[in-house]
């Protein structure tokens, strides 16, 4: 499988979350061209992929921090760029999401970090927040660093407390963003457990990006590679580590030579030649 | 149609301006109303703000009596110096310069706060826990910018006042009572009146403009840098600009 359409699964009950061509740039450069991937419900679907490869801007569309240039983002049928700034918060109540370098707000404590959802998306009283931001903060095991500041804490612990913050409402749909780059092997490992957990034990339906390979083994059903702007082979992760596709081959066994570093050395800037005319039609709007 | 860039971003900017401010407006009568905050906000833009403000106005009339008093004198007409800076500080000074002074500290500390909070994606983690940035963010410090900056204005009077007051009687040896009778004499509620009016809309623009910069910071550590100084020359150009028009407008 080289070029695939995305899986299509084959009700609309199968699916939670469809991306249907998808395309993004941003001003000249051209950083989505054309995603398709279905995810279905309680899957765990991993997206690898090289740095600047879009991964991140793919998983804004999803919960509708961007909107696309063209094609669509459905969640539960609804179609995300469709939606007015009100039903947009309604919307993203469903979500979870985690942030590459945790995005905590600093001004505020660990706790108020981890608080914030459940006072702004639950009805949860003083004492039920106050429980579950320590189960929170427990399951990353972080006990005890509630009244420190973000800026007291150290990169990793950050991270972990943006892990906490997004799970802690218990949304139906988890977006994590490189959950574990920079963590030591055995957090790295808790934190994977912890994504496996929420999605045998609440259906938690969840898209990870990651660079490491290790986790995106342990809590992938799918794996999916994205390179140039589009989704070039994605299967499960058994499957994943067999496919041929050389570009998948050089990536998931880190050779520094292989078609993808060509490629780089090849088109420093823009990703492919097509991308021109896309680049003019975009900003002429 | 393409316009020529210095020309494209001057409308992007406007476009930007009024998209927020009309967002503003939208966003305040919706609850949940965060008073902390706006009583956080109040206290960082207002009552911080107190020393500067304070030491401005009362050079500023200290300085506006120097200046008159040697050029009145040639008229014989130094009586009036009190007039002349009760009325300057009153219609026009205190509101500019606080203006300015609130413009280089608080809405440059918006724009670094917020074009931070959006290069660390929190603005985005704010988005995705159902929370509009415009509302939580720009709304507190807007409001708090523009109540408080009317306040530090009537404060500003006063001090500037007395730092006429000062130089007169003491340095240039005029009649204590007759130099703060004058003062009072010529001005009427539409002088103080005008000049809080003017603070109150300064406080929103320099604000709203800091906010503004903020959100749309891209490029790191020196995108913030860009960010902060657009927020206080932005706004400080907005504000004298805004003020011949207020100033046609209120006389």
């Amino acid at each position: 499988m080289t070029e695939p359409q995305g899986s299509t699964p084959q009700t609309q009950q199968d699916v939670k979350i469809r991306i249907h061509d998808l395309h993004k740039s941003f001003g000249s450069k051209l950083v989505l061209d054309g995603v398709n991937i279905d995810i279905a419900p309680a899957e765990s679907l991993v997206i690898i992929g090289g740095s600047g490869t879009g991964k991140s801007v793919l998983l804004k569309h999803v919960i509708g921090l961007l909107k696309p240039d063209s094609g669509t983002v459905e969640v539960d049928g609804t179609a995300v760029e469709s939606l007015g700034n009100r039903q947009i918060t309604e919307f993203r109540r469903k979500f979870g999401m985690a942030f590459q370098e945790g995005a905590l707000f600093d001004s505020m404590t660990v706790w108020q970090n981890v608080a914030f959802p459940l006072q702004r998306l639950t009805k949860k009283s003083h004492k039920e927040i106050d429980d579950r931001v320590e189960e929170c903060l427990s399951m990353v095991r972080l006990e005890g660093v509630g009244s420190k500041l973000p800026s007291q804490l150290s990169g990793g612990m950050r991270r972990r407390v943006g892990f906490a913050r997004a799970v802690a409402h218990q949304p139906e749909i988890l977006l994590f963003d490189e959950p574990t780059t920079g963590l030591d092997p055995i957090t790295t490992a808790l934190i994977d457990e912890v994504i496996l957990d929420l999605s045998d034990r609440l259906k938690t339906t969840s898209v990870t990006i990651t660079h490491d390979m290790e986790s995106a083994y342990r809590i992938a059903d799918r794996i999916a590679m994205l390179h140039q702007g589009k989704i070039i082979a994605e299967a499960p992760p058994e499957e994943f580590k067999r496919l041929e596709d050389p570009r998948v081959q050089q990536f998931i066994h880190g050779q520094a030579d292989g078609p993808l570093s060509e490629e780089m050395a090849r088109k420093p800037q823009k990703s492919n030649g097509e991308s021109n005319e896309a680049d003019e039609g975009n900003e002429a709007d | 149609m393409t316009l020529p860039r210095p020309f494209e971003g001057f409308f992007e900017e406007m476009g930007r301006f009024f998209q927020l401010t009309g967002r503003i407006f939208a966003w305040t009568p919706r609850p949940p109303y965060d008073w902390r905050e706006l009583l956080r906000q109040m206290v960082k833009v207002g009552v911080d703000s107190v020393p500067v403000v304070f030491l401005t106005a009362l050079f500023t009339g200290m300085v506006l009596a120097l200046q008159t008093f040697s050029v009145l004198r040639r008229f014989n007409a130094e009586s009036f110096v009190g007039s002349l800076v009760a009325l300057s500080m009153v219609r026009e000074l205190s509101s500019v310069l606080s203006g300015l002074i609130v413009a280089g500290r608080a809405g440059s500390a918006m724009g670094a706060e917020l074009g931070t909070m959006r290069v660390t994606e929190q603005i985005d983690a704010l988005e995705v826990m159902a929370t509009d940035p415009v509302h939580y963010l720009a709304v507190p410090r807007v409001w708090a910018t523009t109540i408080m900056l009317p306040l530090l204005v009537v404060m500003g009077n006063g001090v500037g006042i007395l730092g006429g007051y000062l130089v007169a009687v003491i340095l240039m040896g005029a009649n204590p009572v007759s130099y703060l009778d004058k003062s009072f004499q010529y001005m009427d509620s539409s002088d103080l009146f005008s000049g809080v009016i003017k603070a109150a809309v300064f406080g929103f623009l320099l604000a709203a403009i800091g906010c503004q910069q903020g959100f749309y910071t891209t490029g790191g550590a020196e995108g913030v840098g860009k960010a902060t100084t657009a927020a206080v020359v932005v706004a400080s150009i907005a504000i004298l600009i805004s003020d011949f028009f207020l100033t046609r407008l209120l006389f």
